[in-house]
């Protein structure tokens, strides 16, 4: 590794704790409710994008169904809270887990395919699993679970005065979430999922194991966004199949990355700092009304971001590559 | 119900199969031919039948209009070309929605009494209601009259050029944007003889497009990319396994069966049944 892409990690590291902390103290300035939660969401989204990007941005393998993912979480975390009274703590580890299993219990056929035949495979296998929760009356159907309130605490993960321990706990998924993909761009992975992303034969044969490392990369990912799930479902303390893992949140988590600069290290980030306020505030200004109008502003910003910067904002801010210089 | 399936899907199959465009805003644009369809009837009168070439006529007008002023633009894309097109097309279809909210709001409508509404007839001794049966033979209709079109004329020939090698193209004289400006064009004509049809025994709302749209997407790829008989095919095939799964499975599980039949197909065949590309 050269020394120019050491120093850039170390500065990524330096600023990503500088404005961790600058977010730390956002709170304290910042006292409306609404704001607050606009601020949760932002962060959730932010987490939930960066773990998508590790599998579709990094790795290449586009997914439109990490809604499964997030849902398994959310739910996984509530059965086992209202049916066992286990602690939402071990549930959202349990949720990771059952999430990186089944989304590895899924790349074995899956990642066969490429292209249209993947994405289309991954929507439908979301939209699976949304039909059997419909369907399963001991998670509730169609109904979905309300989270029984039992106490204020850090140990139960339920608050009903203040929302800021939501606000830390949504900096530290998203913060986690950034910190793992830091970590993991420059490891062995980093290096082979780029790899496999760019020209999966090329990779196979120059012996990178691509098939494993789609695993890899499929199991941290999903385990990140059902972590983001339990949050979500404790936060709102409401879930049902259709709010959970809806095909929306699917594309919520992916717009961000897609938006911001797609596989790169801050592209979430940015993506939802800037989409997330908007969405939520278009809803609020005009989401009143009923008629649509949030919908077609949302619409419209979308079409229009995605048309006038195709790799993502992060490009604005791109210096123009020496040519010859490796990287 | 297959067979409308596979009008709905042929039509995608013509943008997404054969010019390898993304379209997220399909059921969007059935939606929209369900509306035309509906208000031609209230307003004129007009029973949904007879209005479907006119529908058909303005969802080609709409199709070719979305191409040029959108979808062109997002294909030239350097980067994700893939992504970017998701996300223009999926906008597109958030603001059509909003839009549909906005003018017609979001009562269910239906159209109370149309020739072919409710009846039914009796094939020797089977009963059939009737805006299926005709909807089941215009799209036969349909399918045949595209696949000549792609693999007899000119303009299909120039169709499958122009997405294999754009450039090559370029240089024999032909136009892209002209010739993919048509296939939009007829896609959405296509999908608008559908929603023509399918005002006449489904409620219309401003999402009703989005419950098709999947199983449309997923119709075109079990058929196979890039082939109209494939779209056909997959029609008759996703119609026969939700009738079938409606009767093993409770109603509202009856999609399940559908989308664990294209699962098994593109495990065992990747390109799909027929596809090419």
């Amino acid at each position: 590794m050269d020394k120019e892409f050491a120093a850039r990690r170390r500065r990524d590291l330096i600023i990503a704790a500088v404005l961790a902390g600058i977010a730390a103290l956002t709170p304290l300035f910042v006292k409306d409710v609404v704001v607050q939660n606009i601020l949760i969401l932002t962060l959730m989204y932010a987490g939930l994008s960066q773990s998508w990007n590790i599998l579709s941005g990094y790795c290449g393998q586009i997914s439109l169904g990490h809604a499964l993912y997030f849902g398994l979480g959310a739910y996984t975390t509530e059965l086992l809270f209202t049916k066992f009274g286990v602690l939402p703590w071990f549930g959202m580890l349990a949720g990771g887990v059952v999430s990186a299993l089944i989304a590895m219990g899924l790349g074995y056929p899956f990642f066969r395919l490429r292209g249209h035949y993947f994405v289309i495979a991954t929507i439908v296998i979301a939209e699976i699993g949304l039909l059997l929760f419909h369907n399963w009356d001991w998670a509730g159907a169609a109904m979905g679970i309300t989270i029984p309130i039992r106490g204020d605490s850090w140990l139960k993960f339920q608050f009903l005065r203040t929302k800021l321990p939501y606000f830390y706990f949504a900096l530290a998924l998203c913060c986690l979430a950034w910190f793992v993909t830091w970590w993991l761009e420059d490891s062995k992975w980093g290096f082979w999922w780029r790899a496999v992303k760019d020209n999966p034969d090329a990779a196979e044969s120059l012996g990178v194991d691509v098939f494993n490392s789609k695993m890899g990369a499929a199991a941290v990912s999903a385990f990140l966004v059902a972590v983001g799930g339990s949050f979500y479902a404790q936060f709102v303390s409401y879930i049902d199949p259709e709010s959970v893992m809806g095909f929306q949140f699917s594309l919520l988590m992916a717009l961000p990355a897609v938006l911001g600069g797609i596989g790169t290290l801050w592209g979430p980030v940015l993506g939802a700092a800037i989409l997330i306020p908007l969405t939520e505030l278009t809803r609020f200004k005009f989401g009143g009304s009923g008629r649509g109008v949030d919908l077609i502003v949302y619409g419209t910003l979308i079409v229009l971001i995605s048309l006038a910067l195709p790799r993502g904002l992060l490009s604005l801010f791109a210096r123009p590559k020496k040519t010859g210089a490796a990287r | 119900m297959g067979l409308l399936y596979g009008l709905i899907a042929v039509g995608l199959a013509l943008i997404f199969g054969l010019m390898d465009v993304t379209n997220f805003a399909h059921g969007e644009f059935l939606m929209i031919a369900m509306y035309l369809s509906f208000f031609l009837f209230a307003f004129f009168a007009i029973d949904p039948l007879l209005s479907a070439p006119l529908v058909a006529a303005a969802l080609f007008i709409f199709g070719a209009v979305v191409y040029l002023l959108i979808v062109r633009f997002a294909m030239r894309a350097k980067a994700n070309a893939g992504m970017v097109q998701i996300f223009t097309t999926f906008g597109l279809a958030i603001v059509m929605r909003g839009l549909a909210q906005y003018f017609f709001t979001p009562d269910y409508r239906s159209i109370p009494q149309s020739w072919l509404g409710g009846k039914t007839i009796s094939i020797a001794g089977i009963f059939l209601p009737e805006p299926q049966l005709v909807g089941a033979l215009v799209s036969i209709a349909a399918f045949a009259g595209l696949y000549f079109f792609i693999h007899r004329t000119d303009f299909g020939r120039a169709l499958e050029a122009t997405r294999e090698d754009p450039g090559a193209v370029a240089l024999v004289g032909i136009d892209k944007n002209r010739v993919f400006a048509f296939g939009w064009g007829l896609g959405a004509a296509l999908v608008g003889l559908a929603g023509a049809i399918m005002a006449v025994f489904f409620y219309i709302y401003p999402d009703v497009g989005a419950s098709f749209a999947l199983i449309a997407y997923v119709t075109v790829a079990l058929g196979g990319f890039g082939s109209v008989f494939g779209a056909f095919a997959g029609g008759i095939i996703v119609g026969l396994v939700e009738a079938t799964t409606a009767l093993v499975l409770p109603p509202s599980l009856k999609s399940v069966g559908i989308y664990a039949v294209y699962l098994l197909v593109v495990f065992i065949r990747p390109r799909g049944l027929f596809g090419s590309i």
